[in-house]
């Protein structure tokens, strides 16, 4: 049973919020009312929504497991030069910067979009979109720009366990964004052609938790790749 | 200069010796099969120890635990009319004091036993002994084992010979892939891996003729991966060390590297000099890791054809 | 063009893949053939191939599971018997070329084809009808599961006659299978075949995840929920901590091979020890996500079958979770034997007796379930009984290994052997096979003939002993594991009563056999004709057999633990059931093909990355990715079930629930 469609959906969580305040689930089975089972508690199964938005932080928390593996291949072996280049002189801080700035303000450009997707105005919605998608291609056409000059220096991840790690990890973040850029220009195409149906802005809700969780592994990326292998 | 297949792979003019080497080895293997709980050293010793003690541990739990089973369901079975059946019984605060402590219990032995055993079964710990441990390097390739005594200068391949009690202390590394040192009846295994190495210290106490593998699959030719282990009187020891100087090949640069290709079915032989660096430079990979399979022919597309592979 | 395709790719020259490869083909081929002739194409493609429904997803990974255990089975009886005759200078019939196949084929099988389709399978079967729910919270996306996995398991089977399979083990360690040392394109099948279906367990994860922390019917806390979803909420909770583990470090080593990256090389840099570490991180926790659910089924036989509520379901509960948790400390006791040091190896000796703690537990409240019940030794019940003696003394020998010293000498040995055949086979398949008896009426509307069954049960358990007790003792001897012959004829007693063993435990697969056919052939008979058969506990002895596709024409709202039993006994304390409800229209989602689409692209994107032929996988990459958006555009997501078709469902569900009352009543009177 959802409102979803019918109302923007700050104010349906507003007066949900006003319902139960402290979110304790505890309805009376044999009540009737508009407030569905939130799935905590003995209220009964969630809306589609709370599911979707669940499964997939789930699958984010998974993603993120996968990246820590990536970030714990480079720590063990940030020191497996083999007599190769090392950290120190791969890092261009002003392009990291760059890169960083891009999808920093992505992530801001996207949170308007679905400012804008809770009105249900659509042109703004794409037109945010828009941006984000442009600036998530500066990010990957920087990166790649970064990969090709280190591999006309004869730096490849064939040289040495330590680039291995750190072409993998940067790499497996940069094919992530890659996909997520895909995935945007299909929910612009649908939310053109199909407008705010529940289940096109069940979609937007992941992959904006999907565009947010890329930047704050980016930042990990940063961090812990570039800015601790400059000052190495 | 591409240094031709002969030692070790099967030609025409080693095939009888190959033959030999066949029968031999299970004939001496068997001849000596010990297992672990018969161990001949103060190392294997103390493992079987904690393996029989902590079984004994658990056995206390285990048995008990078992005949209970079946008694209460062979006690509660349905035709018995004389139980008494208790549909709403499913809690006891008691009970459930009982359940979770006698694990816990047990378990905090069984901890016990764990740290005092893994420190002082620590295999890098030296032994305490009034001589000095006799030091040899081990280096494990496909599919043989080579021992090489830096202080002796000489070096053999699936063929340890030790001097009864005395404790040796082993360097270990792999010139190819991950393998595990492990002779039965001294007690504790250890991995011997590429670019790094590993420590292990045993013992035998009194003479005799046992055996060692590697514990870890590598390939191929893995099954013959055995090696003779003899433990002699020390006078006899250096009796043998003095014979090994005096006959077989130098273990140089050329020679390690053709005996580091793969081959299976190694007989025992003993080098007469090895340079006292070569384990090291394995060790450090100064030495480039053992290749691969080298296929006959590249006729099988995708499925590699080694000799030891297709060996029936 | 084709990469490293070519037609000598398959074993011309090798009878034993060659004649297994043929009839492999031919009985898939004769399969598609009798499914064409019959006409059925259009009912299974509609029924079952595109099926979204959580019930048919379920019997389907079950018959996966199925076929992978002969599978796996049937590399058992060549490894068996192989070791029983290639002693003391006997050579056997399989050279180490084949052998080191057949034992990596096993393990990976009966992990990944047979062990994790079985238990998903369960999960799926059987935790929405428990819930009271109509399905899982994602279908569509467990039937992309389903699929992957059975795309995994297809690839398993093509390197049986197009190139080999791995030869370095079920988890292929580095530097051996890497691509200087295995250059063949056996370990790549592996890679590719089990990170496909790691895909679908990951998906299948978080489905359940959702499905038992947002999905429950009115009134059903978490605390009044089956123990049963309790583990699976649990074994999906390990799932999605570590799913993804298995596929970043099977990438990493795809990369290492295809393009000479160097993770886990043996220089340059690369660090075989980290893929130990990884990839027992996953491996770990990995067989608690298969003997998790097989606690809970067992929870649910005894309870069933003592006629009493599980005791200490609390306890239960709170034994489940810390194994749960704990499960995710142990791993470091797979390489004791590494050398990381004594404290090192101390604090995962001690983590990994821990877990004893809950196991303990557990095997004592099922005895105490039983005390003061009146136990029924039907067949689930004498799995379960197998399982508390095989599974408490593996448990036992587990313990033992988990003391480093005592892991120095048995590391790798026989004794490691037979005791994780002793856990998994007395825990996971037991389990399993006490599941399929107990559930089958309720998903085939028949029960399984009990004699049969008891057969099956009694060769299975001796089969397992006789097989695994002489692998003990040639652990003790010093035998280590994976030997393609055997060079100290001492043994040779042993092993022959190991592979007599292995002939005991093939009686009971016939048996088991059997037990279907004859139970299909008298099924009218053995016919389930209240959908009660065990007199259970739980919601979903509450709905006909088979169950209705919709599950519950109206949700239940539940007042206590075990919701059905309160609902029987009022039921029938009053003599009457409860008022006819008032029946609402039902929206169901409709069925999609995507799943099977999804896993043919993904075969041929595997396959083609198996073999190199780089333009075939970017084809298959683009197909999935085509399949998914065309999917994405669909308009219509639900159907509606009209309010007549509910109602008359459930309306001859309750002529049989009367008809089953009266009967008791009169039970009650003549007694």
């Amino acid at each position: 049973m959802s409102d979803d469609a019918l109302l923007p959906a700050a104010v349906e969580t507003v007066r949900r919020v006003r319902e139960d305040p402290h979110r304790l689930g505890h309805r009376d089975p044999h009540a009737g009312g508009p407030v569905a089972g939130t799935g905590q508690g003995m209220t009964g199964p969630a809306t589609k929504r709370i599911i979707v938005g669940y499964g997939f932080w789930l699958f984010l928390l998974s993603d993120i497991v996968m990246f820590s593996c990536f970030f714990a291949a480079f720590a063990v072996q940030h020191d497996a030069t083999a007599g190769g280049p090392a950290m120190r002189e791969l890092v261009d801080v002003p392009r990291v910067g760059w890169q960083t700035a891009a999808l920093l303000l992505s992530s801001y450009t996207c949170g308007l979009s679905f400012a804008a997707t809770n009105l249900r105005n659509k042109l703004w919605t794409q037109i945010f979109l828009l941006i984000t998608g442009l600036l998530g291609l500066a990010f990957v056409i920087m990166e790649l720009i970064e990969f090709v000059e280190l591999a006309h220096r004869g730096i490849t991840p064939q040289v040495s366990g330590m680039l291995t790690a750190f072409f993998g990890l940067v790499g497996l973040h940069g094919l992530h964004v890659t996909v997520a850029g895909m995935w945007l220009l299909t929910m612009m195409a649908q939310v053109q052609l199909k407008g705010f149906r529940p289940e096109i802005v069940h979609r937007l809700i992941c992959f904006n938790l999907f565009w947010h969780a890329l930047d704050i592994v980016w930042i990990g990326i940063f961090t812990i790749v570039y800015l601790m292998g400059a000052i190495s | 200069m591409r240094v031709s297949r002969s030692s070790g792979q099967e030609q025409p003019g080693l095939r009888a010796r190959g033959a030999f080497a066949l029968l031999a080895l299970p004939l001496t293997l068997g001849a000596c099969a010990g297992g672990i709980l018969d161990p001949i050293g103060p190392v294997g010793n103390d493992n079987a120890q904690i393996l029989i003690d902590a079984t004994l541990i658990m056995l206390v739990i285990v048995v008990p635990t078992i005949l209970l089973a079946f008694f209460i369901a062979w006690r509660y079975r349905a035709s018995n009319t004389k139980a008494e059946y208790l549909p709403y019984w499913s809690y006891s605060g008691r009970i459930e004091a009982v359940v979770w402590a006698i694990p816990i219990l047990t378990i905090m032995f069984i901890g016990g036993v764990i740290v005092i055993g893994s420190y002082r079964l620590d295999p890098f710990r030296p032994l305490p002994s009034a001589v000095p441990p006799l030091e040899v390097e081990v280096v494990s390739l496909d599919w043989k084992w080579l021992f090489i005594y830096p202080e002796q200068r000489i070096a053999t391949v699936n063929q340890l010979v030790i001097p009864a009690g005395r404790p040796v202390h082993f360097r270990l590394t792999s010139g190819s892939v991950l393998n595990t040192f492990f002779v039965p009846q001294l007690g504790s295994m250890i991995y011997t891996m590429p670019g790094m190495v590993s420590q292990l210290h045993l013992q035998a106490d009194r003479p005799a003729l046992t055996w060692g593998q590697s514990a870890h699959f590598s390939g191929d030719g893995f099954s013959d991966m055995q090696f003779q282990v003899r433990s002699v009187a020390p006078a006899e020891f250096a009796a043998w060390t003095q014979g090994a100087r005096g006959t077989g090949a130098v273990l140089d640069l050329p020679t390690y590297a053709q005996l580091a290709r793969q081959s299976h079915r190694n007989p025992p032989v003993t080098f007469r000099d090895v340079d006292p660096r070569l384990f090291q430079a394995i060790a450090m990979q100064r030495i480039p890791p053992a290749p691969g399979p080298e296929p006959a022919s590249p006729e099988h597309a995708g499925r590699e054809v080694t000799p030891a592979g297709r060996s029936h | 063009m084709f990469g490293k395709l070519s037609w000598s790719a398959i074993p011309w020259h090798e009878p034993i893949p060659l004649m297994t490869g043929l009839v492999l083909i031919l009985a898939i081929a004769g399969t598609l053939g009798l499914i064409t002739y019959k006409k059925w194409w259009p009912y299974l493609w509609h029924e079952w191939i595109t099926s979204v429904d959580h019930k048919r997803i379920g019997i389907m990974y079950v018959l996966l599971g199925v076929l992978g255990l002969v599978r796996g089975f049937a590399d058992a009886i060549m490894m068996r018997s192989q070791q029983a005759m290639a002693v003391g200078g006997g050579e056997g019939y399989l050279t180490p070329e084949h052998y080191n196949q057949v034992f990596s084929a096993h393990g990976t099988i009966m992990i990944f084809f047979a062990a994790m389709p079985l238990v998903i399978g369960f999960m799926n079967f059987v935790t929405p009808l428990q819930l009271g729910v109509r399905d899982v919270a994602f279908p569509t996306m467990n039937s992309v599961s389903f699929w992957l996995t059975a795309s995994g398991f297809l690839l398993i089977n093509v390197s049986l006659f197009v190139g080999e399979f791995a030869r370095t083990g079920w988890l292929p360690y580095p530097p051996l299978s890497g691509s200087e040392y295995s250059p063949g394109v056996g370990v790549d099948y592996y890679l590719w075949a089990v990170q496909i279906s790691g895909i679908g367990t990951l998906m299948t994860g978080i489905n359940f995840v959702t499905t038992v922390l947002k999905m429950r019917c009115p009134g059903m806390s978490l605390l009044r929920m089956p123990i049963f979803c309790w583990t699976v909420l649990a074994s999906s909770l390990i799932i999605v901590a570590v799913f993804p583990i298995l596929t970043a470090t099977l990438a990493m080593l795809s990369l290492d091979r295809v393009f000479g990256w160097h993770y886990f090389t043996a220089d340059l840099g690369g660090n075989p020890m980290m893929f130990m570490n990884l990839i027992w991180a996953w491996g770990h926790p990995e067989v608690y996500i298969l003997v998790l659910p097989a606690f809970g089924i067992f929870s649910e036989v005894f309870s069933t079958f003592s006629g009493k509520p599980l005791f200490g379901y609390r306890s239960m509960v709170a034994a489940t979770m810390f194994i749960c948790i704990v499960s995710l400390m142990t791993w470091l006791h797979h390489f004791f034997t590494m050398g990381s040091g004594p404290a090192v190896n101390a604090a995962f000796g001690i983590s990994t007796s821990i877990i004893a703690v809950g196991t303990g537990v557990k095997i004592y409240n099922w005895i105490f379930t039983m005390y003061g019940g009146r136990v029924r030794f039907g067949v689930p019940m004498l799995w379960s009984l197998g399982f508390v003696f095989t599974f408490v003394i593996g448990g036992m020998t587990g313990v033992l290994l988990a003391v480093p010293p005592a892991d120095f000498i048995v590391h790798n040995s026989m004794f490691l052997v037979a005791h994780f055949h002793n856990v998994i086979i007395g825990g996971v398949v037991f389990a399993l096979f006490a599941g399929l008896h107990y559930w089958f009426p309720k998903a085939f509307g028949f029960r399984l003939h009990e004699g049969w069954g008891v057969a099956a049960f009694w060769f299975h358990f001796l089969g397992f002993w006789l097989t695994f007790t002489p692998l003990y003792i040639l652990g003790l001897q010093g035998m280590t594991r994976r030997l393609q012959h055997v060079n100290i004829s001492e043994w040779s007693g042993m092993l022959s009563v190991s592979a007599l063993g292995v002939a005991v435990t093939t009686i009971g697969v016939v048996c088991q056999i059997v037990m279907l056919l004859v139970s299909i052939l008298q099924r009218e008979k053995l016919k389930d004709l209240t959908g009660d058969p065990w007199d259970g506990r739980s919601l979903e002895w509450a709905t006909p057999s088979p169950a209705p596709f919709f599950n519950f024409a109206v949700t239940p709202n539940v007042e206590g633990e075990e919701a059905y039993w309160g609902i029987k006994t009022r039921a029938i304390e009053s003599q009457q059931l409860s008022a006819e409800p008032k029946y609402a229209p039902i929206e169901m989602p409709v069925h999609s093909p995507v799943g099977f689409y999804t896993a043919a692209f993904a075969t041929v994107t595997g396959f083609a990355l198996i073999w190199q032929i780089w333009w075939l996988a970017g084809l298959g990459l683009l197909g999935a990715w085509a399949g998914f958006v065309v999917f994405a555009w669909r308009d219509v997501h639900e159907f509606h079930v009209p309010v007549e078709e509910v109602a008359r469902v459930d309306r001859a569900r309750r002529e049989a629930r009367e008809a089953l009352l009266e009967r008791i009543a009169a039970e009650g009177a003549s007694a």
